[in-house]
């Protein structure tokens, strides 16, 4: 299995996920420049967090322009993995891969914090390695989380069950209080019909160790890892 | 020749920044004023004045770039 990790001007959650793959779980993981246009032979292809093109225009409305850009589409619609972390959920809604969009935070301040998430669907190539309903507590840190999408689209995603991750409180309720960002029911990571493209604003890459608090992010990146493993 | 566009989020879609505002022009003494509503304000240089696809592009990347139809719509206004 092998692991891309994009890199745009201004990403900086790059090196969690590149660490995370390549120390944490021992993939073959390499940084790849948004100026390539050839993702051959990767598995897994990974859009960071950070602040690309800080956020100019809309997060993530420039960094969908990038060369690479047109290679992660056309990998994603020959059903490569693509996981969009914070930024790069954003990065993925901007360019159609995910419906919907990630508005500013509805208290309009940037939340650096641990929150609790709700496992939705466990029946996805990142997620089966929990358990329906687990709760896992990882770190967000974004002021542009609040996830927003018409209704006839939220009924879709309820339909074909892409809503993946919802925020909740500690026992798993889902609650304004858990909400860290005003995001419609709660969302927090969705995924695409064809199944392989996830995007979620908390950050599983950092929380892959349980020197730091947990390791519950390492559900999700084992996951895919396991994907592989049984389709190949 | 120049264009201004406008990006707004759509009615109905919560405007934070908008109902700080608000909240900023009542702190201030002001009791006239219902709602705020914060968007973009853009100007573009045309390189040719008479290029009859101009509309058309800037329909595009007003479309592609510059607003996201999920939340926001957009104006186009000609100045001369």
């Amino acid at each position: 299995m092998r692991v891309a990790v994009v890199v745009f001007p201004g990403s900086n959650c790059d090196h969690d996920a590149y660490i995370a793959y390549k120390k944490i779980l021992n993939r073959p993981t390499d940084f790849v420049w948004h100026k390539e246009t050839n993702l051959d032979g990767y598995d897994l292809i990974i859009l960071p967090g950070g602040f690309s093109y800080g956020d100019y225009l809309r997060c993530g409305a420039i960094a969908r322009f990038s060369p690479v850009m047109k290679e992660v589409l056309s990998k994603a619609n020959k059903g490569i993995k693509i996981l969009g972390i914070c930024n790069g959920f954003q990065i993925l809604t901007e360019s159609g891969l995910l419906p919907g969009a990630l508005m500013r935070n509805s208290h309009r301040q940037f939340r650096c914090r641990h929150v609790y998430l709700r496992v939705e669907n466990n029946h996805t190539a990142f997620t089966h390695q929990c358990r329906k309903n687990d709760i896992l507590h990882i770190p967000i840190a974004h002021s542009e989380g609040n996830y927003f999408c018409d209704a006839e689209t939220l009924t879709a995603l309820q339909t074909y069950n892409q809503i993946v991750f919802r925020y909740c409180d500690q026992v798993g309720n889902i609650t304004d209080e858990g909400n860290p960002n005003g995001s419609m029911y709660n969302i927090a990571g969705i995924i695409n019909k064809g199944g392989n493209v996830l995007g979620m604003m908390p950050h599983p890459e950092r929380r892959v160790e349980k020197l730091l608090d947990n390791d519950d992010g390492l559900k999700v990146l084992t996951s895919t890892v396991e994907t592989f493993i049984r389709n190949n | 020749m120049r264009v201004n566009i406008k990006v707004v989020l759509k009615q109905g879609i919560l405007d934070p920044q908008g109902k700080a505002v608000l909240h900023a022009i009542r702190d201030l003494g002001y009791n006239n004023f219902t709602n705020v509503r914060i968007g973009k304000y853009i100007e573009v240089e045309l390189a040719h004045n008479n290029s009859p696809k101009i509309k058309q592009e800037l329909e595009e990347i007003c479309k592609k770039l510059l607003s996201n139809p999920v939340m926001e719509n957009y104006e186009v206004e000609f100045k001369e």
